[in-house]
């Protein structure tokens, strides 16, 4: 099991106020699956992507990535996890504007201590995977949305993750390109990656073998999507 | 931390150096300021260092000056007590010369006061030394005739009228003729022109601080003394028989001097005593008190560079909290973070060194070419300005790094 949380909350306090923003959550996650989160905004899902994403600890209940409790760690240590574990995509890209694409692409292997050499080629493998080979020279205000999108995937692929974990990936995407970033994903996913999305779209969630329902911090829903093709 | 983030930072840092360019010239003005000052000094003070060193070589260590005043540099006016004080004289001179085994030779010296004129047909020269001197002078001085001969006691004696000059003299007044028996008129204040037959020529001495040390013209002790009736005041230069005998002769001449000026014994000499090692003492003070300004002036330009380093640190990290939080979703640790901006202050405040030393160089270097002060390119100072530069990017660097590294991912991602 990749993914294994048991009875997750996440309780925040703004002011006098407790906000429970995710109220125990179990759920599981197989090495190799691609699912979706799926709710609409102030449900939760961001919450639960930042716990999942070890951005955030739990303020109660336990989480096990590939079989390491990682729900009581410290911030270095959940910076250590993230660098080898996880790949983001987020829905404003979030590159950095002064880096070329290849050197954005490279930044998680600088956190992890990977040789110069082998870095630059991993980080030319990923890009390539995203089809962005010509492209690696260019900086993001050079790029176009789609294209954005596509080195922030390549530099969620160049660390090797575990898991590549989307936020919203074609939410500042037209909808023709958001398609085609969700194609890529899904040839990924059949390379082998466990890809897990959160949307508020169903038209993106589609796109997955699994969909979860989040509403006020619950799951409210479970289905299994039947492969097409 | 390893190499590949020291890279990063570096590269990151000089992004942003050039991505703003006027505002990180203006964040490294202070420690461009305060290190230019520290190399321009140096390399001017080391400069004079090494031009001293050849003048002492060229004057012989061991020679003796007896004087009414203490060498040294006094703020302020003279003391009453010192202005007081009686004179050298020549019987002092001779006292010495008699009186003290230890003492080899002894050249009193009397510098002529006053407006002077020096002419040969049409040349002139009003610029000049004129010098008292006893046949003593040339191995006292260390100082020795080039052509023609020394004055003697036989011209001390009759008071002849002949005179012995310097390379600068014989430039001056005979560019293309041979000087040896040649007539010049001297004049000055108190004198009606007088006419005096070259009879020798002093080799050239090296040039202290730039300024000739060839520009005099020397006369036999008494003929001066016919000039000049009224000065009494002169300069004894005395030497040591071997150097071992150096502290035996002062300690003799200290003698001497005190019982001819009748100083109780338990009063303090009211004359100095002097050695080339207490010049340099004299001069060692001096650029100490120079080396203290400076010190001083760039370490306040230094601070203020510090906090400016720490005000546009702390600017950047505002700006770039959005991008702290991807390197920290991404991986990076806090030390990472802390370490990035750290670096990027050094970066910051070492350009600020390297273009002051450059500065500072290119300042010495054009003092030495419109004044006559040295410049050498100081490599120690070189190293200590710019070490102490970048000390000053990771000193003020640490607090806007510490921020930067305390940004938290999940707030920052959503800062816009």
């Amino acid at each position: 099991m990749l993914i294994k949380t048991e009875n997750l909350w996440k309780i925040y306090e703004v002011g006098a106020e407790k906000v429970h923003a995710v109220q125990g959550i179990s759920l599981e996650v197989e090495k190799g699956e691609y699912l979706a989160i799926m709710g609409p905004s102030g449900s939760g899902k961001s919450t639960l992507m930042n716990l999942i994403g070890c951005l955030d600890t739990p303020t109660r209940g336990k989480y096990f990535l590939n079989g390491q409790l990682v729900s009581q760690l410290t911030d270095d240590e959940l910076a250590r996890i993230r660098s080898k574990e996880i790949g983001f995509v987020f829905q404003t890209f979030n590159l950095l504007p002064r880096a070329t694409a290849l050197h954005n692409v490279e930044l998680p292997l600088i956190y992890n201590g990977t040789p110069s050499a082998e870095r630059i080629r991993r980080a030319k493998d990923a890009l390539k995977m995203v089809d962005l080979e010509d492209r690696m020279t260019h900086r993001p205000n050079e790029l176009s949305g789609g294209q954005r999108q596509r080195v922030a995937l390549a530099r969620a692929l160049s660390n090797n993750p575990s898991i590549i974990l989307a936020d919203e990936p074609t939410g500042n995407l037209d909808t023709a390109t958001g398609s085609e970033i969700m194609q890529l994903f899904g040839r990924l996913h059949s390379q082998g990656n466990t890809l897990i999305v959160i949307t508020h779209e169903a038209e993106v969630a589609r796109y997955a073998d699994r969909i979860i329902h989040i509403r006020d911090g619950k799951i409210e829903k479970e289905e299994r999507l039947t492969k097409q093709g | 931390m390893n190499i590949f983030e020291i890279k990063e930072g570096m590269g990151m840092a000089w992004d942003s150096l050039k991505a703003n360019k006027m505002r990180s010239f203006l964040t490294i003005l202070g420690v461009l300021i305060g290190v230019a000052a520290v190399i321009g000094m140096v390399s001017i003070i080391q400069g004079l260092n090494k031009s001293m060193a050849t003048q002492i070589e060229s004057l012989g260590s061991n020679t003796i000056y007896v004087t009414k005043e203490e060498i040294g540099i006094r703020l302020g006016r003279t003391p009453a007590e010192i202005r007081k004080r009686k004179p050298i004289t020549f019987d002092d001179a001779m006292a010495v010369q008699e009186l003290c085994p230890s003492v080899g030779a002894v050249s009193p010296q009397n510098w002529g006061p006053g407006r002077k004129v020096a002419k040969y047909k049409k040349n002139e020269l009003t610029r000049f030394q004129l010098i008292g001197v006893m046949p003593s002078y040339e191995e006292v001085n260390n100082n020795y005739i080039k052509e023609g001969r020394f004055i003697t006691s036989i011209d001390v004696h009759y008071k002849t009228k002949v005179c012995v000059l310097g390379e600068d003299i014989v430039e001056g007044l005979f560019p293309h003729v041979d000087p040896i028996g040649k007539d010049i008129t001297l004049g000055g204040r108190n004198f009606s022109p007088k006419r005096f037959t070259i009879i020798g020529v002093m080799e050239k001495r090296p040039s202290i601080l730039g300024e000739s040390q060839n520009n005099f013209i020397l006369l036999p002790y008494d003929t001066y003394k016919t000039l000049y009736p009224e000065e009494k005041e002169l300069l004894l230069v005395a030497k040591p028989i071997t150097p071992e005998l150096m502290e035996k002769a002062i300690d003799e001449i200290t003698e001497v001097m005190r019982r001819r000026r009748g100083v109780p014994s338990d009063k303090p000499n009211d004359f100095a005593v002097s050695t080339q090692d207490d010049l340099m003492d004299v001069y060692h003070q001096i650029t100490n008190a120079i080396y203290l300004v400076m010190v001083v002036i760039s370490s306040i330009a230094l601070l203020v560079g510090g906090v400016g380093v720490m005000n546009i640190m702390l600017v950047s990290v505002t700006e770039r909290t959005r991008e702290i939080g991807i390197r920290k979703a991404i991986g990076a640790r806090r030390k990472d973070v802390l370490w990035q901006f750290l670096i990027e202050a050094m970066t910051l405040s070492g350009s600020g060194g390297v273009l002051g030393i450059v500065f500072g160089l290119g300042l010495s270097k054009f003092i030495s070419m419109v004044s006559p002060l040295p410049a050498t390119v100081p490599f120690l100072w070189v190293l200590i300005g710019f070490s102490v530069a970048v000390s000053v990017g990771l000193i003020f660097g640490i607090y806007p790094a510490y921020r930067a590294a305390k940004v938290d991912p999940i707030v920052s991602l959503r800062y816009e």
